[in-house]
């Protein structure tokens, strides 16, 4: 869940957008990005996230495409 | 120093900010700030692996659905272990079939419990009673009802608060003793003779000035 949740914010999808995408509560999708911050894959931008060079990294490496 | 020396022990007030929390739970590390722009009804129960406490886990369960639907979610809490409150809740699932969809604190340390006034010394110094805490959207607290550790809580009460207070909010108006959706509400009692006399005039179901009802 953690790794779609990535995905999202990289495609700039609004916190709550990424809420009804996934079917978790709204709390738990802000609780998982704060992490995924705490991580270093993510950065917060105001209210949203964006992914740090880290977290495109570990995007791609899912992904195949390293 | 354990969190008791450390923070003072204190009740909240109704109408003002819920107390901030970060806490560990069965569904990750959670911040009160993570549950804005939904209703919250934080609740404590004395000790997982209880009986009068799986009835009320049960019962929260069984009226998550109904909550839901008005965006209000639940989180409970005790002085238990991540593991003690994973062991109960599969436990729960085991033996009656009850899924628990809420996220529980694991509030070892006593902070979030000291900071609600959650420990009763008089019934016990090392469990929560049985507390309800409805924060609304914006973070204000806007209701408390305290149980004692040997009565387990009517949860149609709990959906019935949130139900009045949600529409208090939607309509300006005020609720009568047992009032339940669909019910006639009441109208706030004017502030002035002049709007007294307004009132007597303004269609509404009146017993005298200061007492109106009307439908929704």
């Amino acid at each position: 869940m953690a790794r779609k949740i990535l995905a999202l914010i990289a495609h700039s999808t609004p916190l709550s957008e990424i809420a009804r995408e996934t079917g978790l509560p709204l709390y738990r999708v802000r609780s998982a990005a704060r992490e995924l911050a705490d991580a270093n894959l993510t950065e917060r931008k105001e209210d949203t996230y964006a992914l740090t060079e880290a977290g495109r990294l570990v995007l791609a490496q899912g992904s195949g495409k390293v | 120093m354990d969190a008791t020396e450390q923070i003072k022990p204190s009740f909240p007030r109704l109408g003002q900010p819920a107390p901030a929390f970060e806490v560990q739970t069965t569904q990750g590390n959670l911040r009160l700030e993570d549950f804005k722009g939904s209703w919250l009804i934080l609740f404590s129960h004395p000790a997982d692996f209880t009986p009068v406490c799986t009835t009320e886990f049960i019962a929260f369960a069984e009226i998550a659905p109904e909550l839901k639907k008005r965006n209000v979610e639940l989180c409970g809490l005790s002085i238990d272990s991540t593991y003690s409150h994973i062991a109960w809740v599969w436990n729960i699932e085991r033996n009656f079939g009850i899924k628990i969809p809420f996220p529980v604190i694991a509030d070892l340390n006593k902070e979030v419990a000291t900071l609600y006034g959650m420990i009763m010394p008089g019934e016990s110094k090392t469990e929560t009673s049985r507390c309800v805490f409805v924060i609304d959207p914006n973070g204000i607290l806007r209701a408390m009802i305290y149980y004692p550790l040997t009565t387990g809580r009517n949860t149609q009460e709990i959906l019935r608060v949130i139900d009045a207070l949600q529409t208090t909010d939607k309509h300006g108006v005020a609720t009568p003793a047992n009032w339940k959706p669909g019910e006639k509400v009441i109208v706030p009692p004017p502030t002035t003779s002049d709007g007294a006399e307004e009132r007597m005039k303004a269609g509404f179901e009146t017993k005298d000035w200061y007492f109106s009802k009307k439908a929704l």
